[in-house]
């Protein structure tokens, strides 16, 4: 039996801003096992990364607020703690690594100084002790000659390399977690295809449980042991990685796989489309948020926002909707 | 020459060297060599898609067909005229036919001007409708793309990326095009609207004939808009082949591999796929190997293949690869 390290629920975000209130996360639940990769999947302004960053309390507030939830990590609420306690936790026991590589490093200091700075803040290292800990990262993520590459900047890294040093920091104080937010998005197909293959060897080596954020479909089939989707602030469903693809069950999943090219299919089909856009986040939707874009649409999708209920073991999906027969379950 | 007639655009050992300036005198130091002699031919009515990692040279290749970079080397025609010896008044009526589609939805649109004038400015430039036919062909061209043609006096930021696509093509649209150059016109959307975008790009090929120029980097989208596929490398064309010929059949050892890194949204397929993960990064396109631009990273090198640059060779009927080894045992075996 695996054992839960993570665990939120009811978690609530939104953000001010002239227009009004935007509701970007409504009420999320989720855990997340030891040793678990869990992929969210969703697109742009669905909530995946809003969530992630509230549990580690990063939204800047104002103009985000944290409005409700819990998030127990090994028996403490990490929306509760003191900055001082929340800070230990980000980049110790539970780290991030970001989209773009450019943008979150430091272009005017040295990879070794940016690499020893957690080193030294968490792990109570030495200077010299930092060092020699960061070319064996630099080493364990596949950089070459890392000991004279320590005292490069990152520009003069690739854009693959520069993903690898993120990585590499992400691990340096063994977290427990790490959140990786699009980590191949920005990145070429073959370039994608090193850094995943890098991060299933180290979840092997060093066993941490990873958040996975993306809107890759492809991507997150080669990697992730369970998946959440993520719809209007809300997760719709939730399933195994195997059971998603093979029996897909909210209208938006089934949708969204249909609407991918099959690279091995031979013949010319037409993509399946959901017509319509993703909804404007300024109300909290009283209603099933996908119900303007549904096929199988009936009434009670807009009168109640459905919850999430188990269709299979451990795959539990928000829609009042049976797809399989195509009226209310 | 039956054959022949079919052909709408035929580019011909294309190069397209971009100098590098430095110093006070500004002397010029070197020069990237984005494309670096490609040829190749598209049929009337059909998709070529034409992929690679960034850097390969891909867009370069399609802005260098619209001449908006005059070509260092090299012959593009269109139909029978080359279009780098027009002058720049007649390749600017050629434009008339040939049109470009860009990738960033919202970079290619003035924010300060209308909807109806974005898409108006090009009926205005070539005379081809005037006073109220202008907002009539608007409406029409509005409707053409799944737009409500109410919202033509609205801006560009009032409307969604999948929408500023849309206009984008609308503009495109005006004076009928027959040839297009799609320059990764979707990598911008979300997936639930780049299915949409695809489906309308089909929609008017089918209605209006267009060919298409399509550049991207989604190989699986690739395969399924194109008719036939080109895939470059550091300024080159490894391979051109039938869309399900260059995937299921992949010679170049490059092809391979990209193939093989493509991110499948079936869980199982990984359960039983052998990944060829390249090494390392992409070589400087300043300094490009000699011989094979690949041979840095091929697996299945020797030591001649960076002796002269491979002959671009059509190993069987419509398949051209740029290799050495095509045919030799070390890349069957893989």
């Amino acid at each position: 039996m695996t054992s839960e390290i993570l665990n939120v629920q009811g978690l609530e975000t939104q953000f001010n801003t002239p227009e009004g209130v935007v509701h970007a996360v409504n009420g999320v639940d989720f855990t997340l096992n030891e040793g678990e990769t869990l992929g969210v999947v969703g697109e742009s302004g669905c909530g995946k990364s809003v969530s992630m960053l509230s549990i580690l309390r990063l939204i800047q507030q104002p103009p985000g607020k944290i409005v409700a939830g819990t998030a127990m990590f090994r028996g403490k609420d990490l929306l509760k703690m003191t900055s001082d306690e929340i800070r230990h936790v980000r980049g110790g026991q539970i780290s991030m690594v970001f989209q773009d590589p450019m943008t979150s490093l430091n272009p005017v200091m040295t990879i070794g100084k940016q690499m020893a700075e957690p080193l030294m803040l968490h792990m109570g290292l030495s200077k010299e002790q930092a060092r020699e800990r960061s070319v064996e990262l630099l080493e364990q993520v596949g950089i070459p000659r890392a000991k004279d590459r320590l005292k490069d900047y990152p520009h003069q890294y690739s854009g693959g390399m520069r993903q690898r040093v993120m990585i590499a920091m992400a691990l340096s104080c063994n977290p427990q977690i790490v959140i990786a937010d699009e980590p191949t998005t920005a990145l070429d197909v073959t370039i994608q295809a090193q850094i995943v293959d890098l991060m299933i060897r180290l979840r092997e080596e060093v066993g941490m449980s990873i958040v996975w954020i993306t809107h890759d479909l492809g991507v997150v089939a080669s990697i992730a042991h369970r998946v959440n989707v993520m719809y209007g602030g809300f997760i719709i469903e939730e399933s195994p990685i195997r059971d998603l693809y093979a029996n897909p069950c909210h209208p938006y999943t089934i949708g969204l796989l249909g609407s991918l090219p099959r690279i091995h299919q031979k013949g010319h089909q037409r993509l399946y489309s959901i017509e319509g856009m993703p909804p404007m986040l300024y109300q909290k939707p009283q209603r099933c948020p996908f119900s303007p874009r549904c096929r199988w649409v009936v009434d009670r999708c807009r009168e109640e926002n459905p919850p999430l209920v188990e269709v299979d073991e451990k795959h539990r999906v928000a829609c009042w909707v049976d797809t399989t027969i195509g009226r209310e379950r | 020459m039956t054959e022949n007639n079919n052909v709408l655009v035929k580019v011909e050992n294309l190069k397209m060297h971009f100098p590098i300036y430095r110093g006070v005198i500004q002397r010029q130091v070197g020069s990237v060599r984005a494309v670096d002699g490609v040829s190749f031919k598209i049929h009337k009515g059909e998709t070529l898609g034409l992929v690679g990692e960034s850097g390969c040279g891909k867009s370069t290749t399609g802005r260098t067909i619209l001449q908006l970079y005059k070509p260092t080397a090299g012959n593009i025609y269109y139909e029978d005229v080359d279009l780098t010896k027009l002058r720049s008044e007649e390749m600017r009526m050629m434009r008339k036919n040939i049109q470009m589609i860009f990738q960033d939805p919202y970079a290619s649109l003035n924010p300060r001007m209308t909807i109806r004038d974005i898409i108006a400015e090009p009926l205005v430039a070539f005379g081809t409708a005037s006073g109220k036919e202008i907002d009539d062909r608007v409406r029409t061209l509005m409707n053409l793309v799944k737009l409500d043609p109410d919202f033509m006096l609205r801006y560009p930021h009032e409307f969604s990326g999948g929408q500023r696509q849309r206009i984008g093509i609308a503009r495109a649209m005006a004076n009928n095009p027959t040839f297009v150059v799609c320059d990764e016109p979707i990598s911008a959307l979300d997936v639930s609207i780049q299915a949409q975008v695809i489906n309308l790009f089909e929609d008017l090929q089918s209605e209006f004939n267009l060919t298409y120029l399509f550049i991207a980097h989604d190989l699986s989208m690739v395969r399924h808009i194109s008719n036939r596929v080109a895939v470059m490398y550091l300024g080159i064309i490894v391979e051109l082949a039938d869309r399900n010929e260059i995937y299921e059949n992949p010679i170049h050892p490059y092809t391979k591999a990209l193939l093989s890194a493509i991110p499948v949204a079936d869980p199982e397929y990984y359960e039983t796929r052998k990944r060829i993960v390249l090494e390392g990064d992409v070589p400087s396109p300043v300094n490009p190997p000699s011989g094979c631009r690949f041979r840095t990273r091929c697996p299945i090198a020797e030591d001649f293949c960076g002796q002269s640059r491979p002959e671009f060779k059509e190993v069987s009927p419509g398949h051209f690869i740029e290799c050495f080894k095509w045919d030799h045992p070390d890349n069957q075996r893989r």
